[in-house]
């Protein structure tokens, strides 16, 4: 999933001044389940607003809506009828949905309430790591599910490098060496063998380096 | 939490139960942090994070309770009201 953390409250207060009327718009997706932006984070931002706007004497309309997803057209669609009536819309949701709720409604300001971080998984509960890059062309099959693009900070194919010591990452050393789990792991599965397989270089084209990416699948499309 | 102050509450007192004996084993702990979160949101729209306090009692700890009772009404006098009733009624 999309892990985003909350912005500090200061950050959001600043980022609305002068708004009359903000909706605050959560997503029911993956800030949810990092506890960023779903409907109880909403709940809890939007009072504080409230409580703000009236400590500082002002007039300042403020509603919650939390819809299924920000990233897809058809539930951002179903605030349309009421999206007028606000200045300004603080989207709760990932980049992707502060994003896609900006384009389909041109004439409201739309500002973000997290900040997106990264691809990544609940190790438990208040605790998320970093899996994915989407570097658009998955080496998993060769790297004993262990990615060397998202957990080595070098990005190295041919790792380790000198600074991986006892396991770690010379970067911390509560980072573990992304090649010493690959080492460890295709030696648990009878494969280290496969170590000294000489890749051809990746195929970097379809990372971010290209700009914007897209994907098209014509076997789906209407 | 936020909305009993939202609607005018001078303060707001929560009571688990003691720590290591909660019968939702960690509930108490967790209860205490999201106390700490919204005492620091409260702090920083200018209500002041005072007006929230977590204690822990176990059941049969009435003279206890009523000496948080005691202590955090004392607590909320010392503080005055919750400014946002003020400004309620001064708008109504």
């Amino acid at each position: 999933m999309i892990v985003a953390e909350k912005k500090p409250i200061e950050e959001i207060i600043e980022s609305l001044k002068g708004r009359k009327s903000i909706l605050v718009l959560g997503c029911n997706e993956c800030v949810t389940v990092c506890e960023a932006g779903g409907k109880k984070e909403v709940g809890v931002l939007a009072s504080a607003l409230r409580m703000n706007a009236l400590n500082q004497g002002e007039d300042v309309r403020i509603d919650e809506v939390t819809l299924e997803r920000q990233c897809d057209r058809e539930y951002v669609e179903e605030i349309r009828d009421v999206v007028d009536q606000y200045d300004a819309v603080l989207s709760m949701a990932c980049g992707v949905g502060v994003q896609f709720t900006a384009e389909t409604y041109t004439d409201t300001e739309v500002l973000p309430g997290v900040n997106t971080c990264f691809m990544g998984a609940t190790e438990e509960r208040g605790l998320w790591t970093e899996r994915c890059q989407g570097c658009g062309q998955c080496v998993l099959a060769v790297t004993g599910g262990i990615c060397p693009v998202a957990r080595c900070a070098k990005r190295l194919f041919n790792g380790p490098c000198g600074g991986s010591t006892g396991g770690k990452c010379e970067i911390s050393k509560e980072v573990d060496c992304a090649w010493q789990l690959i080492v460890d792991r295709l030696k648990a599965l009878d494969r280290l063998d496969e170590f000294e397989t000489v890749f051809a270089p990746k195929d970097w084209s379809t990372d971010r380096a290209g700009g914007p990416r897209k994907v098209v699948r014509e076997d789906v499309q209407e | 939490m936020m909305r009993s102050m939202e609607k005018g509450a001078d303060g707001v007192c929560v009571i688990g139960c003691l720590e290591g004996e909660c019968h939702y084993n960690k509930g108490n702990l967790m209860a205490r942090r999201r106390v700490e979160q919204a005492r620091k949101l409260l702090d920083a729209v200018g209500i002041g994070a005072d007006r929230i306090q977590m204690f822990n009692l176990s059941s049969s700890e009435a003279p206890q309770f009523v000496k948080y009772a005691h202590e955090m009404t004392a607590r909320i006098k010392e503080l005055g009201p919750n400014p946002i009733k003020k400004v309620k009624s001064e708008a109504a």
